[in-house]
């Protein structure tokens, strides 16, 4: 069909009240996509590559010890199923004792930094460089001096750990529009009162990507002090599966690593979700329109 | 905005009402300077800047940037400390952050975290205001500026003009007698612009504080004051200061008026042959 000006037009003509509900509802149901596929592609990816893997290691018949199939790998962990809760256990234990460290003497740390000056021109140059050190090197030397029981496991997760919590949140606190704080002068408000009211809320998104970077290098941090000198823990489990070829239990135990690992980003994420649910979004919908 | 119609103008010109008392200054600026440290030498900001604001008047500073009028405001909020001269409040001098202002801001410096209602609710939380009664009195504000609505909305969800309707909203909430604003239309459209001029004229005519307004724009000031001081180019010096003799309430339609326009060229006049403007 065509009208006068030679243009095409619709057979349906729609009222623009009809027009406005397609609208509404096209877009409702973009938004119930966007919700559904966020969870599905990643587990639908996951899934193919876990069936590639499988019919791969079958079909060229890869021995076991080079690359065990995902089948055998649910028999390792329901066999083994106590070593991997328990070795899991304690490494938890480590990383979070050293996290946990890490936010107790880091985030104090970063308010000195911000209040001080000369404090911060005294602890920043030797705080950067005790970061050039690899931690995998002084390993041995924290085991030559503390042994081989939890501490220097801990001391190992806190290392790595703390340096963003530092800056992050030293960072966080310096950066605010000074006109906020003249507001703040001019309302009466106290400097404690300017402080908890505007100043560390203002840094705490700061203050969380720093935390967030910190609990995924305390997992490596508790790993690495396994290795060098552990008695229990994932990361000593992985050496031992390793000494005695068992290439399924050391996949468990890397499967028990990334599934700790990312349980504890996501209890930071919620932690951030609880305290400033508001950034949160704004982050989200950022990402969001990333992906989308 | 509805209030316009219904709020009762004060026919005079000029804020100098009948009452005896208005004869003192307000706000005294005297014999004021203000020197930076700049990496290449100190620069002066301001020089010897000597000004007397009646109480309720609406009292404009104009000029070009960089003469020092942002300081002038900062000095006169107690916020930075003059070189040399003094500021005075009703004969007291000032020496600290004075709390008997609400400031306004180029950006409306809203805090993320907090909805339209919360960031001015901060006014009162700091103040320790009755909660109730700051409550209602932030309602009232914030619909008397257009926002009913969206007082649960956070500032990102805000447009720029509806965010410094709110920070225009918190710096009136504590019913200060001075109202400071340093350029606080610079960073908004051309429409949103002239309905905030509205909206500060009818609120400046019903609280009757006393408005001490930074702006670069000579449309701005002719329209809202009662009297526009033109500053120099660096080092900021009074230039001229020019009464404003319109009536009041002024409207729209006022700027296409003979007399609106003699204002606007007297000032434009002086911007030439400053050089701050040059005409080819």
């Amino acid at each position: 069909m065509a009208d006068a000006t030679g243009l095409k037009v619709r057979d349906e003509v729609l009222s623009i009240e009809q027009i406005e509900a397609r609208e509404k509802d096209r877009r409702s149901r973009q938004k119930a996509y966007d919700r559904v596929s966020a969870v599905v592609y990643p587990v639908a990816t996951l899934a193919a590559a876990i069936l590639l893997w499988e019919v791969g290691v079958r079909a060229f018949k890869v021995p076991p010890f080079l690359a065990p199939p995902p089948s055998m790998l649910v028999g390792t962990f329901v066999e083994h199923s106590n070593l991997i809760l328990y070795n899991t256990w304690r490494t938890t234990i480590e990383i979070l004792l050293g996290y946990f460290a890490s936010i107790l003497i880091g985030v104090p740390l970063a308010f000195g930094i911000f209040m001080w000056p000369s404090f911060a021109r005294t602890v920043l140059p030797l705080l950067i460089s005790s970061q050039a050190i690899p931690k995998v090197a002084i390993a041995p030397l924290l085991l030559v001096w503390f042994g081989f029981g939890l501490f220097p496991k801990v001391l190992v997760a806190f290392l790595i750990a703390f340096f963003p919590v530092v800056i992050s949140t030293a960072v966080g606190l310096s950066s605010i529009e000074p006109e906020k704080i003249y507001l703040a002068r001019s309302m009466g408000l106290s400097a404690t009162a300017t402080f908890f009211k505007i100043r560390l809320p203002n840094a705490l998104p700061s203050i969380f990507a720093g935390l967030k970077i910190s609990i995924t290098l305390a997992v490596v941090g508790a790993v690495v002090g396994e290795f060098v000198g552990g008695e229990a823990g994932l990361g000593y489990m992985l050496m031992v599966a390793n000494g005695s070829m068992d290439t399924p239990l050391l996949f468990a135990g890397l499967i028990a690593l990334t599934v700790q690992g990312v349980v504890l980003y996501a209890l930071v994420e919620w932690a951030e979700y609880l305290a400033i649910p508001r950034r949160n979004n704004a982050a989200a919908a950022a990402l969001q329109s990333v992906a989308g | 905005m509805a209030h316009l119609d219904s709020a009762q103008y004060d026919t005079q010109t000029g804020a100098l009402g009948a009452s005896p008392h208005d004869d003192e200054p307000y706000l005294e600026f005297r014999e004021l300077s203000k020197i930076y440290a700049a990496d290449d030498g100190p620069v002066r900001a301001l020089d010897a800047v000597s000004i007397a604001q009646r109480k309720r008047e609406f009292l404009s500073i104009l000029g070009p940037s960089g003469c020092g009028k942002s300081t002038l405001l900062m000095i006169a909020a107690g916020l930075s400390p003059a070189s040399h001269g003094l500021v005075a409040v009703q004969g007291e001098r000032v020496i600290k952050p004075r709390t008997d202002v609400g400031i306004v801001f180029q950006n409306p410096v809203l805090l993320e975290w907090r909805t339209a209602l919360g960031n001015v609710m901060l006014q009162a939380e700091a103040r320790k205001l009755d909660r109730a009664a700051a409550e209602k009195r932030a309602y009232e504000l914030l619909d008397s500026v257009g926002l009913k609505g969206f007082e649960h909305k956070y500032p990102d969800q805000l447009s720029g003009g509806m965010r410094q309707r709110v920070s225009i909203c918190r710096a009136l909430i504590h019913n200060p007698p001075q109202l400071l604003m340093d350029e606080p239309f610079g960073a908004l459209d051309a429409l949103t612009r002239d309905q905030l001029v509205l909206d500060i004229q009818r609120i400046w005519n019903e609280a009757r504080m006393t408005v001490l307004f930074i702006t670069h724009s000579v449309a701005e000031a002719v329209f809202l004051s009662d009297r526009v001081i033109v500053m120099t180019p660096r080092p900021g010096r009074i230039d001229r200061i020019i009464d404003i003799d319109l009536p009041r309430p002024r409207t729209l339609a006022m700027r296409e008026t003979p007399e609106f326009a003699r204002y606007n060229r007297e000032i434009l006049d002086l911007l030439l042959a400053r050089g701050v403007l040059r005409e080819h």
